[in-house]
């Protein structure tokens, strides 16, 4: 058991890092490289300002009509997302973690109860887009497989880290399965559609950069 | 005894119109008119299907799909992240009771997916459901890009598998006889080069029982700008153009027709994937409006041609935007207005509801100025639910109306939708709609006649024509 602990929290903490960072870059690299090949025309109409403002409109809840049209998904795909991007930067435990291993950086953590709180949404959302994908036919006729391993690969890191905070099962244990599966995930996002965590600022931005500076239209 | 009658007779319900779209929309299913989808024959693809081959089958799809598309339709397939928040954006979906398949993600899936997870191995069955759907199952209306969180573009999906259909020669029969016309006589509906300017002759000729100076200027070097028109208009409703003529006219504007081809600003091959014959086209249009040396084009009042010429034709020809200005004549009426050009004598007497045609709407944010120029002419706009940028389509765009009598019964079954919100409308005592394109009047006259809204249709000009002061008239 320590053996494996002293696995995934060592080396393999450095491996998932290096994956993803070369990973992402990797992606937004082939995607910009390919778009000038044969999608030029994406930087040709591409508008800053127009971009801006739809992220804006479709990252904050009930900006933009549709989200107005489905509250309950809007409010709980905002709150996984905050939880997915916020626990694991200002989680204290990973603070001292990455503090003492290599970076010598630190910043400010969340409180622990707000960091248990949020991760706590982030596996309500999974529960809730598993439940929208078995149950809502328009979705359940678009699920494959590969859909609810995603949701997996997202809830484990959160589910295993909230148990070993409250001290449910083996804390050794939990403690090793939340590092390795926040390790599965980070290595996940640049080869899945975790990537859409990446692809999400090009696709928006095009679709807004024609709708406004082209078709002199919101596209929210 | 006849008290009792006449009490029967009270009690009678008064069915609104909206209790009679859903009553028709119950017939309609029990009479299996929803089912029958399954069953229609277009010899335009079931002909071109027969000759399918399975190697013609993929390379066809792989050259399209890994020749012609580069990372943009790679990313929209990656990044799908199957939620379906698009689904109750499209009409189709909400009107075939919520059936997945309609939903725009749902096509993708029967579409592009199809094609990418067998490596472009369909059979010609699957073929047959790919150019069925991308045909008749999406009018292009963009609607649901407005409403997927990552903005992805369906339309340009199905735009994709329209072109591979294309290039498998299973187009639908009819509107493939349209971009046949577009390739060999530069229009539409097959109009000859001598045709066209006896036509507007002849159209000269009406107006000037009203207006004795009247003229069509055509071929006029330098003038201000050139009209265009779909070519359905100097085929099958002609005084359309004499309207727009009074109306030029009487507001003074300094204008021309073309003669020569290049007149014809309706596109189809557009809308079947024929992108060659759609440049062709273009060009001309383009260039005939150059060689006369006009300011700009003004257009009339048509969706899908506007698309073409201010969106989609420039971008083939290599022109970020237009070469030349181009002005929808809603944009343009308003502007007629603004400046006072335009005076009315009278009101239509009435309220009226507007539908917005998809390309001046999420193709140009024409919304405004369309309900400027409705106010002014009418005793005001009551607003459909939902409206303006996000209307729903009348499902006849994007080609859709023009594959013909075999997809009549679908095209109007599957925007139920727009049914009931016209019929919403009308139980407000609303009775006139005002559309300013052509295609949106053909799919509205389709649904209200069979849902029995008895409505009337109407375009900026008919009731520009209608209302203004006409100094120069006769009488
Ligand atoms: S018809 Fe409109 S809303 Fe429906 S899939 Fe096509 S583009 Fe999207
Ligand atoms: S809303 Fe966008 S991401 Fe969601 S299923 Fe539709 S196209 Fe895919
Ligand atoms: S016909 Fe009218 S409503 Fe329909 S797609 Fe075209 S512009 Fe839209």
């Amino acid at each position: 058991m320590h053996a494996f602990y002293n696995l995934v929290s060592g080396p393999l903490v450095w491996v998932a890092f290096a994956i993803f960072l070369i990973g992402s870059i990797w992606k937004v690299f082939s995607l910009l490289s390919g778009t000038k090949k044969k999608d030029g025309y994406v930087f040709t109409y591409w508008s800053w300002g127009h971009a801006i403002q739809s992220y804006i409109h479709w990252l904050i809840p009930f900006m933009s009509e549709n989200s107005r049209q489905q509250p309950l998904m809007s409010v709980m795909t905002f709150l996984a997302h905050l939880g997915i991007v916020l626990v694991p930067i200002f989680t204290m435990g990973h603070i001292v973690l990455l503090e003492e291993g290599a970076l010598g950086l630190s910043w400010i953590a969340l409180p622990d109860q707000v960091a248990d709180y949020a991760a706590w949404a982030v596996i309500a959302g999974c529960c809730f887009f598993a439940y929208r994908r078995l149950v809502l036919p328009q979705v359940k006729f678009v699920t494959s497989c590969s859909d609810f391993v995603i949701l997996a690969i997202v809830v484990a890191p959160f589910l295993t880290g909230a148990m070993a905070y409250h001290g449910w099962g083996d804390n050794l244990l939990m403690t090793s399965l939340h590092m390795l599966s926040g390790e599965i995930m980070l290595v996940a996002i640049p080869f899945t559609k975790l990537s859409h965590m990446l692809t999400f600022w090009y696709t928006r931005g095009y679709t807004a950069s024609e709708f406004g500076a082209v078709r002199k239209v919101y596209d929210w | 005894m006849s008290d009792t009658a006449e009490h029967t007779e009270a009690a009678e319900p008064v069915l609104t119109f909206l209790e009679k779209v859903h009553a028709k929309a119950e017939q309609d299913q029990v009479d299996g008119k929803y089912a029958a989808f399954e069953k229609i024959e277009d010899v335009g693809i079931d002909q071109g299907v027969a000759r399918l081959t399975p190697e013609k089958i993929q390379k066809t799809i792989n050259g399209v799909l890994k020749g012609e598309c580069g990372t943009r339709m790679k990313t929209y397939v990656e990044t799908c992240v199957h939620c379906g928040l698009c689904s109750d954006a499209c009409h189709h979906y909400l009107s075939n009771d919520k059936n997945p398949k309609y939903s725009p993600v749902g096509k993708v899936k029967r579409t592009i997916w199809n094609m990418l997870d067998k490596d472009g191995k369909l059979t010609p069955e699957e073929c047959r459901e790919a150019v069925i759907v991308a045909q008749t199952e999406c009018n292009l209306c963009r609607r649901c890009q407005q409403f997927c969180p990552f903005g992805i573009d369906i339309a340009y999906m199905i735009s994709t598998v329209r072109r591979i259909s294309f290039k498998l020669g299973i187009t639908p029969q009819y509107i493939q006889d349209t971009a046949n016309s577009h390739s060999v006589t530069m229009n539409q509906m097959w109009v000859k080069d001598d045709e066209w300017p006896d036509t507007l002759q002849w159209q000269e000729d009406e107006g000037r029982d009203e207006i004795p100076r009247l003229r069509i200027p055509v071929d006029k070097e330098g003038a201000d700008f050139m009209y265009s028109v779909i070519a359905p208009e100097p085929k099958f409703r002609t005084h359309l153009i004499n309207q727009a003529a009074v109306i030029f006219d009487q507001a003074g504007c300094d204008w021309t027709m073309p003669q020569l081809p290049g007149w014809d600003n309706s596109d189809m091959a557009m809308f079947t994937g024929d992108f060659e014959t759609m440049g062709r086209v273009k060009k001309m249009h383009y260039e005939v409006a150059q060689k006369l040396r006009v300011k700009k084009i003004v257009m009339g009042e048509c969706g899908h041609a506007f698309r073409s010429v201010y969106d989609v034709g420039n971008r083939w020809l290599g022109w970020r935007m237009p070469p030349i200005e181009m002005v929808h004549s809603i944009e343009f009426f308003a502007q007629l207005f603004r400046e006072g050009r335009i005076k009315l004598k009278d009101k239509y007497p009435e309220q009226v509801t507007f539908h917005d045609p998809c390309n001046t709407v999420r193709g140009r944010g024409l919304h405004e100025d369309g309900r400027y120029v409705a106010n002014l002419l009418t005793q005001g706009v009551v607003e459909m639910s939902p409206s303006k940028l996000y209307n729903y389509c009348c499902n006849a765009g994007g080609g859709v109306i023009n594959c013909g009598p075999p997809w009549k019964t679908k095209r109007v079954l599957s925007n139920k939708i727009k049914a009931e919100q016209l019929a919403r409308m009308k139980d407000r005592g609303i009775n006139t709609i005002v559309s300013p394109c052509h295609n949106c009047h053909g799919g509205l006259e389709d649904i209200i006649h069979h849902y029995g809204l008895e409505m009337e249709l109407k375009f900026l000009g008919d009731l520009i024509y209608e209302l203004m002061e006409k100094p120069g008239a006769v009488e």
